[in-house]
């Protein structure tokens, strides 16, 4: 048996997870009560269920052929920011108050992603400048402009 | 006629200035690559939330007629299509620019996109009404079929994979049961505290969107994507002209099947200026020319890509159905202000619907005149480095889906389906039928049980929702959509070899 490539063991993977989510709806959609409140939810799930096993089958049988999957180098790429993201949606934002962890958030993604050299002052000073003037905008629109009262635990 | 009576309300200082500030950032987002035109209406609807549905509607129309027509900057001077839209643009546009023609093909491109979307929202205004009043005779169990034939329909043509396309389709109407039941107040699938009021809709808009862009450019790492702008010379705007008048046929093609393909739910402008620029090759005395920096091509796709705008929007006003991702973020903005398009709408909210028409027709002109002169500082802008983009991008999700209700849920569901939706869309899945079914999902459930109760009282389910003229038609257009999607896929995939489908 030939050995099983990367993509399509990702292509398993992801079918595998949409798969337990339609067999999980399913589930809950044929037996939460009451029955009338899930009439709808139930012809949805049944074509969910039976579309996802269908993608999964596919997918164990080595069939999927749309979508290229997730290389290494991307994975690698992207983790750094993706958590960055997810710590700043998640807790910063509220933790913090919003302009704060977004200057934090803003400055961090700048300075990772940045091709310019961590050793030049001069890009520093740049990211310094890009992420001062980015939140100060965006405090005019949405603290001044819009009066959205956003969470502002430090600072403002 | 009816139309004329409102022309005065697009001119009062306020709209006309937001009508102006819609179109000039339009264009300079649309030359953005990255930021497409569904993502930019997206983001701007919070801004329109302090807005009267009117002027938050000609915001929202010139962001849309503007960013389509934008794409065309980077398309010609950077070899980058701002928006798929633009994709053919490229071909032709960017050679022009290379051989030192690249004001000509900017004042092209926005001439033809003038001719084809005057023309697109002509046939708006004169569809609309009569569509609207024709759709009253639509009972609860065509509209439900209407619901499931607007995700079915995208859902086989917008992706590459039938089987993916509809069940990502499904994904979306299961999302949209999640909350309580509108009839009997019954909790549904709420697995987190932060579901309990449902999933916004715009919070979510915002999140399938823009978060999966944001982790994309985060996967480019760290690579210097500033792309090198092509200088242009000094062009006279009455010789493009010209050379359009002596082109008439290529935008007349253009505008033709963009028009024809805009009224097709589902097919998009990437679509709209392939074919355009395919048959305007067929039909030129020039066709050797095209590729190698030939004005038609540029005039074909220009016009094309425009003049879909306005018939996309048709089956949105005068059926509630958004035939395409962006007509469905337009639909959010619509919701949030109450309103509610479809057969009523040219009834109680005329005055908001003949507006923001009107602003698209007077929008199509601003955008030329702007275009032409704002495209230097487009092709500028359309220089930040992708990892700039993407930490704007990002905070901008964010306060843009916490200020729908100031809500930290919104802002967490914003996210999660954000990064589910970029992880789904490297398996194949598309955001397009995902949205599509979360917003019409409540459409079909809502007229699903209306219809149940009718049915009930009457003949019985099977019935009511499978016979009649309308139905059957309905019925059989979703059965012909997934059809003709299987045979073009069976068929693209016999030219596909062992290997790659084995993978």
């Amino acid at each position: 048996m030939s050995e099983i490539s990367l993509p399509r063991i990702q292509h398993i993977a992801a079918s595998g997870v949409v798969a337990a989510v339609g067999v999980w709806v399913t589930y809950v959609s044929f037996t939460q009560q009451p029955a009338q409140a899930f009439l709808f939810p139930r012809l949805i799930a049944t074509v969910f269920v039976i579309l996802a096993l269908w993608t999964f089958i596919k997918a164990c049988l080595g069939w999927s052929k749309v979508g290229s999957g997730l290389s290494a180098r991307d994975c690698k790429r992207l983790v750094v920011g993706l958590i960055i993201a997810c710590i700043y949606i998640f807790w910063m934002a509220k933790g913090l108050g919003f302009y704060t962890a977004t200057a934090i958030a803003f400055f961090v993604l700048l300075s990772i992603y940045d091709p310019a050299p961590h050793t030049a002052l001069k890009s520093w000073v740049k990211r310094i400048a890009i992420t001062a003037c980015f939140i100060a905008v965006m405090y005019g629109l949405f603290a001044k402009l819009l009066t959205v009262y956003t969470p502002r635990e430090i600072f403002f | 006629m009816d139309f004329l009576f409102y022309f005065g309300d697009v001119f009062t200082p306020f709209n006309f200035g937001l009508l102006i500030l819609g179109t000039v950032f339009g264009l300079i987002f649309g030359a953005t690559p990255g930021l497409s035109p569904t993502m930019t209406v997206a983001l701007a609807i919070p801004f329109t939330f302090k807005l009267e549905p009117a002027a938050g509607l000609i915001l929202l129309g010139a962001l849309y007629t503007s960013t389509v027509a934008g794409g065309a900057v980077s398309a010609i001077l950077l070899r980058i299509p701002g928006a798929p839209a633009n994709i053919a643009t490229t071909l032709d546009g960017n050679a022009m620019a290379k051989k030192g023609e690249g004001a000509k093909a900017l004042q092209l491109s926005f001439l033809a996109s003038l001719v084809g979307g005057l023309f697109g929202v002509f046939l708006l205004i004169t569809l609309t009404k009569p569509l609207s009043e024709w759709a009253l005779i639509f009972g609860p169990s065509e509209l439900f079929w209407l619901a499931i034939l607007g995700v079915t329909i995208i859902g086989s043509l917008d992706s590459k994979s039938l089987v993916k396309g509809l069940l990502s389709g499904c994904i979306g109407m299961w999302l949209a049961t999640i909350g309580f039941d509108d009839m009997l107040g019954a909790q549904r699938f709420v697995f987190h505290p932060a579901l309990g009021g449902g999933i916004n809709i715009i919070a979510a808009l915002i999140g399938l969107f823009a978060i999966p862009q944001v982790i994309a450019m985060f996967a480019g790492g760290r690579i210097d994507s500033a792309a090198e702008v092509i200088k242009v010379q000094k062009h006279k705007v009455t010789d493009a002209v010209k050379e359009l008048w002596n082109r008439k046929r290529a935008a007349g093609i253009g505008t033709i099947v963009g028009s024809i393909i805009g009224l097709i739910p589902g097919v998009g402008g990437q679509i709209a200026g392939l074919v355009a620029y395919d048959q305007a090759k067929k039909f030129s005395s020039e066709k050797d020319k095209f590729g190698t920096g030939h004005s038609e091509g540029v005039i074909a796709a220009e016009a094309a890509n425009n003049a879909m705008v306005g018939p996309s929007l048709v089956p949105l006003l005068t059926l509630s159905i958004p035939g395409s991702p962006t007509a469905a973020v337009l639909l959010g903005g619509l919701l949030i202000h109450g309103i509610f398009p479809g057969p009523d709408l040219f009834i109680n909210h005329a005055d908001v619907a003949w507006t923001f028409i009107n602003s698209m027709l007077i929008g199509q002109i601003l955008m030329c005149v702007f275009g032409i002169f704002v495209a230097g500082l487009a092709a500028k802008v359309a220089q930040v480095p992708k990892h700039v983009m993407a930490a704007i991008v990002l905070a901008l999700a964010v306060f843009g889906s916490y200020s729908v209700q100031s809500s930290m849920s919104d802002v967490y569901v914003m996210a999660t389906l954000g990064v589910m939706m970029y992880f789904l869309e490297r398996f194949g899945f598309s955001a397009a039928p995902l949205v599509l079914g979360l917003i019409l999902g409540p459409i079909a459930e809502e007229n699903f049980a209306i219809g149940s109760m009718i049915a009930n009282a009457s003949d019985g389910l099977a019935p009511y929702f499978l016979t009649g003229r309308l139905n059957l038609i309905l019925i059989a257009m979703v059965i012909a959509s997934i059809v003709y999607s299987g045979w073009m896929e069976v068929r693209s995939r016999r030219y596909t070899s062992k290997e790659e489908i084995m993978q």
